[in-house]
């Protein structure tokens, strides 16, 4: 088609995920949103894609020892450690907040064994307002966050399996990127019933204070995130959507509309945004707006055009 | 609050090591309260990635360009420069482009004006005291308490004294005012003043210092803290100090950013590992 044949003023943008309908392809990564609420003064809740929540756990947790963060080349490690207030007080406490906003609400979850996952899900499962669940199985920053159930397919399997049994709402598996082979835990996800797949999470890294010679995190080990690993983040997206059936969310140091594009034209039908919230709390918005410029000047009127439009 | 991209208007080095800049802040005068804290982001620049946060040292009006406009706000920010974040802010200028993130965090509760008040500030430290200073030195008393490794680190401190603050400089070396650690002055003004409230800000070790003393003598405490902290608004979870009575079973950790950065001494556990990693005063 010749681009500067069309004049489109209002580029579709409304993707579909896991039969989620989403008015755009832009939401925020688990953990860099809060609960939506602390970003809420900076940008427009009903402007995003969906909010996904930081990741919940059966019982509160406490999370790391300081220092949980620091800054590397482009990047930052962290190791929180997933510090929650646990399911229950979630659903009490910060659920009516979100329910205002019509934007659909991704609640990310983990456990340290099968059946806390199982559990987490059940109890998210009939609450209302809940959009879908996102199943962290790949947080490297806990003994038991469940990067066990991301780095072994088996477990893997098992895991994903349990929990598609235990809940009805659509089911996002994000998956980690510290495994040799990924398209081998995306299959077994997918094969479990996954109806989404959502990656990178962080890649696993050590920065060391030369002076004091200790680690820069008291956790020594933590998740490196931000601009540095979106090349690692685009390659292992492209290999998954070459793998699954299912629909893919390309996560990994997107901070400009021109990032979220790389995703999308590999093949993941929407985006998350990090580390770049920490940076600019209305980086969502400007990437959003980014991408309908983007769909203007090159005449495509349906982002789902540019998706998996890879030329190779 | 919110985020603003706003521009320099001046950057000068105040002492060796030690900047102090300005920066055009609409609404800051109205806004920011003594304490609270900027998330500071050179624009057009990576890195740094992430903003630094600076407490707010002053807030004030410049004269407008012309008659029939308002006159403009600013903030100062003071930082040393020890990281490769404040290496490049060195070297910004008047007109570069920066954006601010705030008035963030809790700010200093100036208590009853009748009561005195002891600021202790120790080399950078001393930024989130000045606002604070005067608000308070209208209706109490207020001194200083200023301390630093040589005569480099003592700031400001004539400005402090332009508001009608009693200033009292000390140093470890020596160099500038009376030789030892700013907590010996601060115990002698405290035998004299028994029921002065105090408010700290500075490295580490001295705030745990100060919070000792005050323990000892049921003296009010109010401590200014910086943590490294990558959103400023409480949702990274980098930022977070534990807060009294914490233990692993029941842990109680509160944001520096959202809950601070100014905490009264007696909501925060002191054990001494339970702010490891947590620094007070200046930036990195």
């Amino acid at each position: 088609m010749n681009k500067s044949e069309k004049n489109i003023l209002q580029p579709k943008m409304a993707v579909e995920v896991a039969g989620l309908r989403l008015k755009n392809p832009v939401m925020p990564a688990s953990g860099t949103f809060g609960y939506g609420e602390e970003y809420a003064p900076y940008i427009d809740l009903n402007q995003l894609g969906a909010v996904v929540t930081k990741g919940m756990s059966l019982n509160p947790k406490a999370g790391n020892n300081t220092p949980r963060i620091c800054e590397t080349v482009s990047g930052m490690l962290n190791a929180i450690g997933l510090q929650n207030v646990g399911v229950d007080a979630f659903i009490k406490n910060k659920m009516a907040y979100l329910q205002q906003y019509e934007t659909p609400v991704i609640v990310n979850f983990f456990g340290s064994t099968q059946d806390e996952y199982g559990e987490v899900a059940a109890r998210l499962d009939d609450v209302p307002g809940v959009a879908a669940l996102e199943m962290n199985i790949s947080c490297p920053n806990v003994k038991h966050g469940g990067i066990i159930f991301g780095t072994d397919p088996e477990a893997a399997f098992a895991a994903v399996s349990l929990v598609r049994k235990r809940t009805n709402k659509p089911l996002i598996v994000k998956l980690t990127p510290n495994v040799t082979d990924i398209q081998v835990t995306a299959r077994a996800a997918e094969d479990a019933g996954a109806d989404a797949l959502s990656l990178i999470n962080t890649l696993t890294g050590m920065a060391v204070d030369v002076k004091t010679r200790k680690p820069r995190l008291a956790n020594t080990i933590g998740g490196l995130s931000g601009p540095a690993i979106r090349p690692i983040a685009v390659r292992l997206v492209h290999q998954v959507v070459q793998a699954v059936q299912v629909p893919v969310i390309g996560i990994g140091g997107i901070s400009r509309a021109m990032d979220a594009l790389e995703f999308l034209i590999v093949g993941a039908k929407a985006v998350q945004v990090g580390t770049a919230n920490f940076v600019d709390p209305n980086a969502m918005a400007t990437i959003l707006a980014g991408l309908e410029e983007f769909c203007r000047d090159e005449g495509i009127a349906d982002i789902n055009d540019l998706i998996g439009s890879l030329e190779l | 609050m919110k985020n603003f991209k706003t521009i320099i208007l001046s950057n000068q080095e105040i002492s060796p090591g030690y900047y102090r800049m300005k920066i055009l802040a609409p609404g800051y005068n109205e806004l920011a309260r003594p304490g609270q804290f900027v998330m500071f982001r050179v624009q057009r620049s990576l890195p740094p990635l992430l903003r630094r946060p600076f407490g707010i040292f002053r807030a004030g009006f410049l004269p407008a360009d012309c008659e029939s406009m308002p006159p403009k706000e600013f903030i100062e920010i003071i930082y040393k420069v020890v990281g490769s974040g404040t290496e490049i802010m060195q070297g910004l200028h008047h007109g570069d482009p920066v954006e601010l993130l705030g008035p963030l965090g809790s700010g200093f509760d100036p208590g009853t004006p009748e009561e005195e008040k002891i600021l202790v500030g120790g080399g950078i430290g001393l930024a989130p005291l000045y606002m604070l200073a005067e608000k308070m030195v209208e209706k109490s008393k207020v001194r200083l308490l200023m301390g630093g490794r040589s005569r480099d680190d003592i700031i400001t401190v004539t400005e402090f004294e332009r508001l009608g603050v009693e200033t009292y400089v000390s140093t470890e070396d020596g160099s500038l005012g009376e030789e030892g650690l700013v907590t010996r002055v601060l115990e002698r003004k405290l035998d004299k003043y028994p029921k002065a409230s105090v408010f700290a800000c500075g490295p580490m070790p001295m705030i745990e210092a100060v919070q000792k003393i005050c323990l000892e003598r049921g003296t009010s405490l109010q401590v200014s803290l910086e943590a490294l902290m990558a959103c400023g608004v409480g949702a990274c979870l980098g930022c977070v100090v534990k807060g009294e009575g914490h233990t692993e079973v029941d842990p109680r950790y509160l944001c520096t950013c959202t809950s601070g950065p100014v905490f009264k001494a007696e909501e925060l556990n002191w054990n001494k590992a339970a702010i490891n990693g947590v620094e007070s005063g200046g930036c990195k």
